[in-house]
C-alpha cells in the first residue's frame, strides 16, 4: 500500500513527456482507499496525450468515486521509454493518482475503442504483474474487464479478459461493483466470481463459453456453463437526461487530443451509413435536452477555462436542439474570452456551413466534409446519400465565408467499388478546387482517402475486404488522377494497418494466439505508424496457422456462423442482411427518426425509444438519407418531460467523422 | 495595463514543460474572469508575455509573466481572483503593475541563481572541484545544436558557485548563478564539468543587472505570501 511515487519520479529526467506521468489534472479524484470498496484502475490502452479526454472513461471514473462501495484511479499505457525504464528498475504499472501498483487493485477495467491497441492491452496486463492469460490468474491477480465499440466482437481478446460489457456502461458498472463486493466479502474463488457475473446483464464472460465447431467448419459460442444466457444482449441508457456526466472533466496538465471541453448532446445514430459500426450498435437516438445541454457548457466552461467546447455525436448537425444551443453558447462569450464552437460529424450541406460561420467567427480556419463515397452510385451503396450539388453547394457556402481550407474524408475499397467510383473522388475534388478558387486565390482541399474495414454489427459485416495490393492500386490511381493540381493535396492510410484492422476486427477466438504472438514479439504501439509493423502481424499468422484470406478477403455467406453472433447490440441479424442486400442493389435507407420504422431491433428489443427533444427534423431535414425534407411532427417521438443533463462516445475513426476542424 | 506576477513552481507540476504552464496561465485567467486584452486579427490571442524557459524537470520560486488587461485592476485583486485558479505546485508570490513601456522580461533578465542537489556527494569533495572550475580560463561543454555537435565555454557565464552541505544525508547542495547571455545555460550543463550527476535544481532568483547595481522583477510579497498561507 505504499506509494510508487519517489521510484517513478527518479525515472521522469529520462523520458520523453514526463508530465504524461504525475497526474494533479483539475477534475483528478484522489479516492480514499478503505476495505469497504472495490478499487478500480481504469486503463486505456494507449498514451495519455490519447486517452486523457476519453469521455467513456471520465463517466465512469466519476460514477464509481461517487459509489460509497467503490473507488477509481486511472492508468495510461507507458511509452516504449517509460516502460523500458519501468521494467528496468523492476516498478509495475501504477496509477497516477496515489501511484499505487496495478496489483492492488481489484478490477483493472480497460476501454477498447481500437482494435490496433489489443497488444498494449495485453502488454499493461502483464506490466499489471499479472499472467496475460485469463485461465492462469487466481485470486490474487485483479479482475480484467473491458468494455467501449470494440467489445461486440469480444472473441479476439476472449482468452485475455475476464469479463467484457456490452454497450453503455452507466449502469452496469455499479452491479459488477456489487458482484465482486459480495464475492470478495464471502472470500470466494476466481472461479465463484465470473459464473456470477456472467449473471449480469450486459455482460459477456468467456470463460462460460465455449467455442464449437461444427461439421462444416462453422464455429460458434455457446455457453458451457449452465444458467448463463445464450446471447449477450448491450445494456441502454435510455435518458441521457438522468447522467450528466462527467459534471467535471478532466483537464490535463499538458496538452493532449480534444483539449477542449466536450459536451455529448445525443447517443445513437439512425443515418444508417452502412460502414459505421458506431451509428449501428449505438442504437437508438437519445437526445440529451437542450436545456441540459447549455448548462453544461456554461458550467463546464466556467469551471475548466477552456474557450472551446465541442458538442459531441454521432452527427451532431442532427441535433434537434441545434440551433437554439449554438446561439445560447455564442452568447456566453463576453468579449474578453472568446469562445469556439467545434461541431464534429457535420452534414455536408450549406444550411451546417452557415451554422459553423455563425459558431466560429474567431478562428476560422478549416471546415471537414466526408460525402465517404467519389460516386452518386458509390454512395447509394453505403448509403450515405449526399448529392454532388448538396456538397458544391457546402463548398461554396464556405468558400465565399472566408474559409481557406476544406478537407474532405473518403474511404476506398467499399463493396461494389469500381475504378470509375476511385477516380470519382478526384474529380469531386478538382471541381471543389474550382469552387474554391472563384472566391480566393489561395485555397486548399485536402483529400484524406481511408481504407475500408468492414466491422461487426452492420450491414458489411459479410464483406471480403480490399487487398493490401488492391488498396495500393486504388491510392496509385488517385496519386495519378490529382497529379499537379495546384491546391489539392492527397493523404492516405497506411493499407497494411487497414488489413490489420480487419483481421482483428472480424477475427475469432483463434486470433487471440495471433495478438499474443505480436506482443512477444515486441509489437505495441501498432496504432503508431513508427511502430506499426505487418511483418509481426504475419508471421504470427503464420505460426498459428491462420490466413488473413479466412478472416479478411473473403466474401461471408448468409447462413455461416459470425464469431459475435452470441453477442447482441439490437440489430436482428436479417435486418442487418436486407441491409447488405440493398446495399448491393444501390438501395438507400431513410432515417428513421422521422419516418416509420423498419424494425432493426435496436427500440423494440431494449424496450426503448428514440428521444429527440423536437418532433420536427432541424432545418435540411435529415440530409444525407435522402429522406423528403417537407416531412416532419407526424412521427412517433417521445418527448423529454424534464430537462437534466452527459457521456461521450468516443469520437469515431476518421472514415465516419464529418466536422469543423478548430 | 500591464501587470507582472512571480510565481513557483515546485513539486511534481516540476515535470511539465514552459509551454504546458503558459496554457495553464491562461485557462485560470479564464477561470477566474479576469479582463485579459487579446491580439486583434484573424487568430485572437490572450497577450501574455512569459520570461526565460524553466527546463522541464526544475523547480523554481522566481517565475515570471506579464498579462496585459483590458481594463485597469489592482494588481492584488489580481492575485485575490487568481490565486484561488491555480494549479497545485504553483503559487503567485509577487504582483505589480507595469509602467507604460517597460522592456519584457526576456529583454532584460540577465542572470538566475539556481540551487542544485548534489545527493551523492560530499561538500568538502564538492568544494574543491568548483574551486577548480572557478580557477579555470574556460570551461568547454559540448552541445547538441540544430543537430550538430558544438563546443560552448561556460565559463563566462559560471557568475558565482558556492557549495553547503545537503538538508539530510551526507550530500551537498549546490548554489550558483548562470548567465542568460548571450544564451541561457541550464543548470543540467554543470554535469560535464563537474562530473558529478546532479539532483533535482532549483531556480531562486532571476536577476536583472545593469550599470553596476543588480535587482530582481519583483522580489517576494510577505503580504500576499500571508495570503496563500491563510488560504491553505
Amino acid at each position: 500500500m505504499t506509494s510508487l511515487w519517489p521510484r517513478i519520479e527518479s525515472l521522469l529526467a529520462q523520458v520523453t513527456k514526463p508530465a504524461r506521468y504525475i497526474g494533479g489534472e483539475l477534475g483528478a479524484i484522489e479516492p480514499v482507499w478503505d476495505p469497504g470498496r472495490v478499487a478500480w484502475l481504469l486503463v486505456y490502452p494507449d498514451t495519455y496525450e490519447i486517452g486523457l479526454p476519453n469521455q467513456g472513461l471520465q463517466i465512469l471514473y466519476e460514477i464509481l468515486n461517487e459509489r460509497p462501495d467503490a473507488l477509481a484511479e486511472r492508468a495510461y499505457a507507458p511509452w516504449t521509454d517509460m516502460e523500458a525504464a519501468m521494467r528496468g528498475a523492476g516498478l509495475p504499472l501504477f496509477s497516477l493518482e496515489t501511484a499505487r501498483a496495478a496489483s492492488e487493485f481489484d478490477v483493472l477495467a480497460f476501454n477498447l475503442a481500437a482494435e490496433l491497441t489489443y497488444t498494449n492491452v495485453l502488454n499493461l496486463i502483464d506490466l499489471a504483474g499479472a499472467p496475460v492469460r485469463a485461465a492462469e490468474r487466481g485470486v490474487d491477480h485483479p479482475l480484467v474487464v473491458a468494455g467501449g465499440h470494440c467489445a461486440f466482437n469480444p472473441e479476439p481478446l476472449a482468452d485475455f479478459v475476464d469479463a467484457f460489457v456490452m454497450g453503455d456502461g452507466e449502469e452496469v458498472v455499479g452491479e459488477i461493483n456489487a458482484v465482486v463486493a459480495a464475492w470478495r466479502a464471502d472470500a470466494g474463488t476466481r472461479r465463484e466470481l465470473l459464473p456470477a457475473l456472467a449473471q449480469v446483464p450486459g455482460v459477456y464472460v468467456p470463460s462460460c463459453y465455449a467455442e464449437r465447431v461444427s461439421v462444416d467448419g462453422g464455429r460458434r459460442i455457446e455457453p458451457s456453463v449452465a444458467g448463463v444466457p445464450e446471447r449477450i444482449e448491450k445494456r441502454t441508457v435510455a435518458d441521457l437526461g438522468q447522467w450528466p456526466y462527467p459534471k467535471r472533466q478532466l483537464v490535463p496538465l499538458i496538452e493532449v487530443v480534444h483539449d477542449r471541453l466536450n459536451v455529448e448532446v445525443f447517443r445513437g445514430c439512425t443515418r444508417g451509413c452502412r460502414f459505421c459500426q458506431a451509428g449501428m450498435i449505438t442504437r437508438p437516438v437519445r437526445e440529451r435536452p437542450a436545456v441540459q445541454v447549455q448548462r453544461m457548457v456554461r458550467d463546464g466552461l466556467a469551471r475548466t477555462g477552456y474557450d472551446e467546447v465541442t458538442l459531441t455525436s454521432l452527427s451532431t448537425a442532427d441535433f434537434s436542439g441545434i440551433e437554439q444551443t449554438v446561439a445560447a453558447v455564442i452568447d456566453e462569450s463576453d468579449g474578453t474570452a472568446q469562445v469556439a464552437v467545434s461541431l464534429p460529424s457535420l452534414r455536408v450541406d450549406a444550411f451546417t456551413v452557415n451554422l459553423a460561420a455563425e459558431i466560429q467567427r474567431v478562428r476560422r480556419t478549416g471546415l471537414t466534409f466526408a460525402p465517404e463515397g467519389g460516386t452518386w452510385r458509390m454512395r447509394q451503396v453505403i448509403n450515405k446519400l449526399i448529392s454532388e450539388e448538396d456538397l458544391y453547394a457546402a463548398v461554396e457556402s464556405a468558400f465565399s465565408q472566408g474559409w481557406r481550407r476544406v478537407k474532405l474524408y473518403f474511404l476506398i475499397g467499399l463493396p461494389t467499388e469500381t475504378d470509375d467510383d476511385v477516380l470519382g473522388i478526384a474529380r469531386l475534388a478538382r471541381a471543389c478546387v474550382e469552387i474554391g478558387q472563384r472566391h480566393q486565390r489561395n485555397v486548399t482541399v485536402t483529400v484524406s482517402v481511408g481504407g475500408f474495414v468492414p466491422k461487426p454489427h452492420t450491414p458489411f459485416q459479410w464483406f471480403g475486404q480490399d487487398s493490401v495490393q488492391e488498396l495500393r492500386r486504388k491510392v496509385a490511381l488517385l496519386k495519378d488522377a490529382v497529379r499537379g493540381v495546384r491546391g489539392l493535396s492527397l493523404r492516405w492510410h497506411d493499407p497494411q494497418a487497414t488489413v490489420v484492422e480487419g483481421l482483428v476486427s472480424r477475427g475469432d477466438r483463434r486470433v487471440g494466439a495471433v495478438i499474443e504472438h505480436v506482443w512477444r514479439n515486441g509489437g505495441t504501439f501498432q496504432e503508431w505508424s513508427e511502430h506499426f509493423d505487418l511483418g509481426k502481424w504475419t508471421a504470427a499468422l503464420d505460426e498459428c496457422g491462420l490466413t488473413l484470406d479466412e478472416f479478411c478477403y473473403r466474401d461471408r455467406d448468409e447462413h455461416e456462423p459470425l464469431p459475435w453472433d452470441h453477442v447482441s447490440a439490437g440489430l436482428h441479424r436479417d435486418f442487418l442482411w436486407q441491409d447488405w442486400q440493398d446495399a448491393l442493389a444501390e438501395q438507400g435507407v431513410e432515417d428513421c427518426r422521422w419516418t416509420p420504422c423498419y424494425d432493426c431491433g435496436a427500440c423494440t428489443g431494449l424496450g426503448v425509444e428514440h428521444v429527440v427533444a423536437s418532433p420536427v427534423p432541424p432545418a435540411g431535414g435529415s440530409q444525407g438519407t435522402g429522406q423528403d425534407r417537407s416531412l416532419g411532427g407526424a412521427v412517433p417521438v417521445r418527448f423529454l418531460r424534464t430537462p437534466t443533463s452527459t457521456r461521450t462516445t468516443p469520437v469515431l475513426a476518421g472514415a465516419t467523422v464529418v466536422g469543423s476542424e478548430p | 495595463m500591464r501587470v507582472r506576477l512571480r510565481f513557483s513552481k515546485l513539486g511534481r507540476i516540476r515535470w511539465t514543460s514552459h509551454r504546458d504552464v503558459a496554457r495553464l496561465w491562461e485557462r485560470a485567467l479564464r477561470r477566474a474572469r479576469l479582463p485579459v486584452a487579446y491580439s486583434a486579427g484573424f487568430s485572437p490571442h490572450p497577450l501574455l508575455s512569459f520570461g526565460l524557459a524553466l527546463p522541464t524537470g526544475c523547480e523554481s520560486t522566481a517565475e515570471y509573466f506579464d498579462v496585459s488587461l483590458a481594463q485597469p485592476l489592482d494588481p492584488t485583486e489580481v492575485v485575490d481572483r487568481l490565486g484561488p485558479m491555480l494549479a497545485p505546485g504553483t503559487a503567485i508570490l509577487a504582483a505589480a503593475a507595469l509602467p507604460d513601456g517597460a522592456a519584457s522580461l526576456q529583454e532584460e533578465v540577465t542572470s538566475c541563481t539556481w540551487q542544485i542537489d548534489v545527493p551523492a556527494v560530499t561538500p568538502a569533495v564538492l568544494s574543491e572541484v568548483s574551486a577548480q572550475l572557478l580557477e579555470a580560463d574556460t570551461l568547454p561543454v559540448r552541445r547538441a545544436r540544430k543537430g550538430r555537435m558544438e563546443v560552448d565555454d561556460l565559463r563566462p557565464s559560471l557568475r558565482a558557485l558556492s557549495v553547503r552541505a545537503g538538508h539530510d544525508g551526507p550530500g551537498s547542495v549546490l548554489d550558483c548563478e548562470l548567465g542568460t547571455r548571450p544564451r541561457g545555460v541550464r543548470p543540467v550543463e554543470l554535469e560535464q564539468v563537474l562530473g558529478f550527476a546532479l539532483g533535482p535544481a532549483r531556480r531562486t532568483c532571476q536577476w536583472i543587472e545593469r550599470e553596476g547595481s543588480r535587482w530582481e522583477p519583483l522580489t517576494p510579497d510577505a503580504a500576499i505570501a500571508a495570503g496563500v498561507v491563510a488560504r491553505a
